[in-house]
């Protein structure tokens, strides 16, 4: 059996070698980046084990202590954040909202590579009307605005949160679309493909076997950089108030309501606004220096 | 060059058909579109009139080149909250809409061009550094953050500007600001790596061996060379720009037609946003157009090009 990564037409070796081989013979990785990776892993640290760190459940209220202050300001330890207008605290809504928003972007930028890479894929196979039609369509979703095709799409169906995802999950499918039939029209070219096909594969073990494996690096840096660009579309549209609706939270959403209380409390809005930013800039940090070393082509 | 305009033009078309289809599909998806347009509660009078008037009893392809027709003659329904025809409600807000991207716009080019081009002649200076961290932030913090800290810093700290409404051309500041420096930012990175990249190619090498001021080089060739690419830019900012309009007028309470299509959203006025989609997608499709004549015009190159990338 022909095995995509030990195959001599393909692009050497499989993605771990490859990035292990670079980590050892590059140059050290930067500051930046080790402090990129750092955040990112206490993020998802956050968002694995929310409901054991968080000190309150994010909706319980502590009406007398409503609106108080950070430590950093001069509040007191029992709201290390604060807390909000409904005295809830801002720390376990924080950790609560991270968890949110992280699933939702991995959600929806693992249904945005799945559409793109399928769509590419048949692009690349079928040719023709149907490669016409996918292209056509790559054309219309990159024209538009994605957010006003979003608040379209919200105002037609409603709101829940399965949707949401879903809806999410068509940004930047056009993109993964684009480079998949790229390289998959070019991966049929190379010996291994053609060799696969002769021995009788079905078109689903060639492109999903054999295909998908070698073209697996630059789908991943795509993703990578489309995953803060979900985190920011996400939290826009919570923050507009047509995302995540309450009692559910999302960084964007505290962003939202913290609006409200802009000059009172802007704690309640700093601290999200604050993890949205870090969060974006050290998942693009990474995007860009992935790129450079994994996929010269990209650039 | 015929051939090239005609192909843009075709292209153009195709992008509205889809637009209009997209709505066409969604409308229908989501339940009976009388129902959808007029509101659950209409007399049934009118619901039926409004059947026979969009021809909802006729078959499904019938009902698609209807709603062509409809969309072409400017007939969208009308507002759920005050019964107004939608175009209407819609270009009276587009003044307000125009008041903040256009000088947006000239911010985005009279600080992202400079900027960028600065950075790449003065590679690895201060300057330079300065304006690549100003551009990676540009990406990472999204409008509604810097609209937010701006409100905090100028408004509420300061007391300098206003934070919401429309009453002077104080009001526009803030609004115009945070726009602006999104797409400065982006802008200024690109123009950048072509300036640099233009920088590097043999050709500027051989302008400043034959004798020529580098001043000369850099006008002559450099930018020249550099602006291709950054016209690509423009074009996907102006999506940027209506993007940041929508969120930017909901923060500022700015009565243009981005916060309409957002109030209309949360109220479920459909017919509205039906409106302020289609205006928006057009709108897109022909400025897309626009800059990609701007290139073939700016790049001869492009012209065979294009096809043979389309392939």
């Amino acid at each position: 059996m022909v095995d995509a990564t030990s195959s001599p037409a393909g692009t050497g070796g499989s993605l771990i070698t490859r990035l292990l081989s670079r980590f050892a013979t590059g140059n050290r990785m930067p500051l930046l980046i080790v402090i990129a990776i750092l955040w990112l892993v206490l993020m998802l640290a956050i968002a694995v084990s929310a409901d054991l760190i968080s000190p309150y459940r994010f909706t319980q209220m502590d009406l007398r202590n409503r609106l108080s202050l950070p430590v950093f300001m001069g509040g007191s330890w029992r709201h290390v954040l604060g807390t909000d207008e409904l005295g809830r605290d801002v720390l376990s809504r924080l950790i609560t909202s991270i968890r949110m928003s992280l699933l939702i972007a991995f959600g929806a930028t693992i249904i945005g590579a799945v559409i793109g890479v399928t769509l590419g894929f048949v692009a690349a196979h079928f040719r023709g009307i149907v490669e016409q039609a996918v292209l056509a369509l790559v054309d219309f979703s990159a024209a538009i605005p994605f957010l006003v095709l979003a608040l379209a799409v919200l105002a037609f169906f409603g709101n829940s949160l399965v949707l949401f995802v879903c809806l999410l999950g068509f940004h930047a499918w056009e993109r993964y679309a684009r480079i998949a039939r790229g390289l998959a029209i070019s991966g049929k070219t190379h010996g291994y493909a053609a060799a696969v096909h002769q021995l009788g594969a079905s078109p689903w073990r060639l492109y999903g076997r054999h295909i998908l494996p070698n073209i697996a690096s630059t789908l991943i840096v795509s993703m990578t950089l489309a995953f803060p660009e979900i985190i920011l579309l996400e939290s826009g549209l919570s923050f507009l108030g047509l995302g995540i609706q309450p009692p559910d939270t999302s960084l964007g959403n505290m962003v939202g309501f913290g609006r409200e209380y802009l000059s009172s409390a802007p704690w309640i809005m700093l601290a999200p606004a604050f993890v949205i930013t870090v969060t974006a800039l050290c998942v693009s940090l990474l995007g860009d220096w992935l790129r450079d070393r994994l996929d010269p082509t990209l650039s | 060059m015929l051939q090239y305009l005609l192909s843009r033009l075709l292209r153009a078309a195709v992008s509205i058909v889809m637009v209009v289809t997209f709505v066409f599909v969604v409308l229908r998806m989501s339940g009976d579109p009388a129902t959808v347009i007029m509101g659950a509660d209409a007399p049934p009078e009118a619901i039926d009139a409004f059947r026979k008037a969009w021809g909802l009893d006729q078959p499904l392809w019938v009902q698609y080149f209807a709603f062509f027709e409809a969309v072409f003659s400017g007939e969208l329904g009308r507002s759920m909250r005050d019964g107004r025809d939608v175009v209407a409600v819609v270009l009276e807000r587009v003044p307000s809409t125009l008041a903040l991207t256009i000088p947006a716009f000239f911010v985005n080019i009279a600080v992202g061009i400079p900027a960028g081009v600065y950075a790449a002649l003065h590679r690895n200076s201060l300057i330079d550094r300065c304006v690549m961290v100003m551009a990676v932030t540009g990406f990472a913090v999204p409008s509604f953050i810097l609209a937010m800290l701006l409100v905090l810093i100028f408004s509420v700290t300061l007391g300098w500007l206003p934070s919401a409404g429309q009453d002077s051309w104080r009001n526009a500041i803030l609004p115009i600001a945070t726009m602006g420096f999104g797409g400065a930012a982006l802008l200024a990175r690109f123009t950048r790596s072509a300036m640099l990249e233009v920088l590097g190619q043999s050709y500027i090498r051989t302008a400043s061996a034959k004798g020529l001021p580098w001043s000369a080089v850099v006008w002559r060739h450099a930018l020249q060379n550099a602006a291709i690419p950054t016209i690509t830019i423009i074009g996907f900012m102006l999506g940027g720009l209506v993007a940041g309009a929508v969120v930017v007028e909901s923060v500022f309470s700015w009565p243009g037609v981005g916060r309409l299509l957002v109030v209309s959203v949360a109220n479920r006025d459909l017919a509205v946003v039906q409106a302020v989609v289609l205006m928006i997608a057009m709108t897109m499709v022909a400025a897309n157009m626009v800059v990609d004549v701007l290139y073939g015009l700016v790049d001869p190159r492009m012209q065979g090009q294009a096809r043979a990338a389309r392939r």
